[in-house]
């Protein structure tokens, strides 16, 4: 097996690569400020790449173009919706996260209001969206490293988790951003190449490809169809999540801590949101290109729910070597992806709950960076049996619900911290666990897990009372975590909260009066 | 708290024009917003509702939503060049006179 040999001997590559910026990363991560936000010293350049890298996972190459191989245009309503979140991030929330908060979300939400409820539910709601993504991306990525290299299932997942375990606990947020930054390049490049070698089939011109597409295939590749995303209603649901999701991801935000300011964050959403808008387009060209130079039966016949197409359309564009390359940058990827959804866990653990909630704000450096390799530990660990426990099982819908709770949960919070002068410590706490909870529940009682997981006939439930039609909650958990919030807040005026905001609203505009010396008493005790 | 800020002889009205700053960003953002969610959910809308519509086909190999699609993603990212280069014009310069 020429190819195996060749994309085994890339990713081996790619390992020694990151392993080695992991080494150089750990003996500069002293502090939690490094741990967490790279000391404030990535640029925002390096920044726009390693958002890129951490919101690209393997679902954005071989899941998009695997859908748009099988069923045309579908595929790119998940494109687009990944990608509009990007100017609500950049608009309403990077700044002022970067200016009031210092390693998670919750700082920011917690600002105001009473740190320890506010921070445990923030922790909540962070944990759950983290968890269901994490276990999303390790059972994805155990069957498809199964499938590229024929690495059994539970070692794939042992290794992918160990790796991650090596980046975040020894290099921290600088291991894990030049990680990020390496990967999104691989799969920029690769993406792009693949895109460009499928186009000089087609004269360098999309529209022949797509006409070639509808004439094999039928017109009805070029529109929308209903395979993909059943029911209008549905789609609007499915819209709101991936938009307001995206833009309340706890690893996405947490990477505007590790610029140097406001104006760097604010680049790097630009940069990030530019390079992810291309790649979906190449992703569309690559899903066609498969669809007409591949085939969809052969695709479907690979195995993987169509995650073969572009590894399959590499092989046939570009023989063994690009075909090694395209799956070593699958791999890249997964392995990246869940490194930056591990810190953000880990910080959530070490900087809301332990720091903030058991130690009331007075832990040592020393201790904070103890407690933080515990977690990392920990997460990995739970992420490895996770994985190993769910496999084989349809876990497709876990990355939905991810996106589902972070838009319910975290984003209305979030943004009523940021905007609404009274906004209280109880609306706050009940916003993020109605939200997280009404997911929850709505998907259980959907199809999603009802017919899909469970195995029952949709006519046999569609007409129980408790049945939810909707496949994606969004539409109803978001306006209800939003309802909540400001019904409570009214009941439950808040005076140091009022009081506090003008001090709040400052602080956005003009972010710490002593940068980088946020805590510099505790700074000392450390050294 | 205090809102002391260096470099200014009169806090109070410097209080005045950064709340006047704040107001001034929290509009233009609120209107980009806007603008991005019309387009996505105009688009969405149209995705959900009126299938037939967003499937004319324009020409061989080209369908309305083919060329709507990547509309999308091209003024998402106009949308935040717009942003980024009013934020570094105009409120980056309102935040250097307020210290």
């Amino acid at each position: 097996m020429g190819s195996s040999t060749l994309s085994i001997g890339f990713f081996f590559a790619f390992m020694a690569l990151t392993l080695a910026i992991t080494y150089c990363a750990a003996r500069r991560t002293r502090t939690t400020e490094h741990f967490f936000a790279a000391g404030g010293q990535v640029t925002a350049w390096q920044n726009g790449w390693a958002l890129a890298g951490d919101f690209l996972s393997a679902a954005a190459l071989l899941g998009i173009a695997g859908i748009v191989t099988s069923n045309g245009f579908d595929g790119m309503i998940y494109s687009i919706g990944w990608l509009v979140g990007w100017p609500i991030i950049l608009f309403l929330i990077v700044e002022p996260l970067r200016n009031v908060g210092r390693f998670t979300f919750a700082d920011v939400v917690a600002y105001r209001l009473r740190q320890r409820p506010v921070r445990v539910a923030g922790a909540v709601g962070t944990l759950a969206v983290i968890l269901f993504y994490l276990i999303a991306q390790m059972v994805a990525t155990g069957s498809l490293i199964k499938l590229l290299f024929g690495l059994p299932y539970t070692w794939s997942v042992v290794v992918v988790g160990s790796m991650m375990l090596v980046y975040v606990l020894f290099g921290g947020m600088l291991a894990t951003t030049w990680v990020q930054v390496v990967k999104a390049a691989l799969l920029m490049g690769g993406g792009i190449l693949l895109a460009i070698l499928v186009l000089t089939h087609f004269d360098m011109n999309p529209l022949k490809l797509f006409a070639a597409a509808s004439e094999k295939y039928g017109t009805k590749v070029l529109q929308p169809g209903s395979k993909v995303v059943s029911g209008q209603w549905d789609a609007i649901s499915l819209g709101l999540g991936l938009m307001f999701g995206t833009a309340a991801m706890p690893h996405v935000l947490m990477r505007a801590y590790t610029v140097k300011d406001a104006k760097a964050a604010r680049l790097s959403i630009l940069y990030a949101t530019g390079l992810i808008g291309v790649f979906h387009l190449m992703v569309f060209i690559i899903g066609f290109g498969a669809m007409v130079l591949v085939g969809p039966e052969t695709v479907a016949k690979a195995g993987g729910g169509g995650n073969m197409a572009a590894p399959l359309l590499a092989l046939a564009v570009g023989g063994n070597a690009f075909f090694g390359f395209i799956c070593a940058v699958a791999f890249a990827t997964m392995l990246a992806v869940v490194a930056g959804l591990t810190l953000s866990g880990v910080a959530t653990l070490c900087h809301d709950v332990w720091t903030n909630v058991i130690r009331n704000g007075t832990a040592s450096e020393t201790e904070q960076l103890k407690v933080a390799r515990v977690a990392t530990v920990m997460i990995s660990i739970l992420a490895i049996v996770l994985g190993i426990a769910f496999e084989g099982q349809n876990v497709a819908f876990m990355a939905g619900l991810a996106f589902s709770i972070a838009c319910a949960a975290n984003f209305p919070s979030l943004v009523l911290a940021i905007t609404w002068r009274r906004f209280t410590t109880p609306a706050a706490v009940a916003s993020i666990l109605v939200g997280t909870l009404s997911s929850l529940v709505l998907i259980y009682l959907s199809p999603t897990i009802q017919v899909d997981i469970l195995g029952k006939s949709l006519a046999a439930i569609e007409h129980e009372w408790w049945f939810v039609s909707l496949r994606n909650p969004a539409i109803i958990s978001m306006p209800l975590s939003f309802v909540v919030a400001i019904l409570l807040s009214l009941l439950t005026p808040e005076k140091n909260a009022d009081l506090a905001f003008d001090e709040m609203q400052r602080r956005i505009l003009l972010g710490p009066l002593q940068p980088n010396i946020n805590e510099p008493a505790r700074a000392k005790s450390a050294a | 708290m205090n809102v002391v800020i260096p470099g200014n002889a009169d806090p109070a009205s410097s209080a005045v024009s950064a709340r006047k700053l704040a107001r001034k960003r929290l509009t233009v953002a609120l209107i980009l917003s806007a603008a991005m969610i019309a387009i996505y959910f105009g688009f969405m809308g149209l995705f959900a509702f009126d299938k037939p519509l967003l499937g004319t086909i324009l020409m061989p190999g080209l369908s309305l939503c083919i060329v709507l699609g990547p509309l999308v993603i091209i003024s998402s990212f106009a949308l935040c060049l717009t942003y980024v280069l009013w934020a570094n014009r105009v409120f980056d310069a309102g935040i250097r006179n307020l210290r």
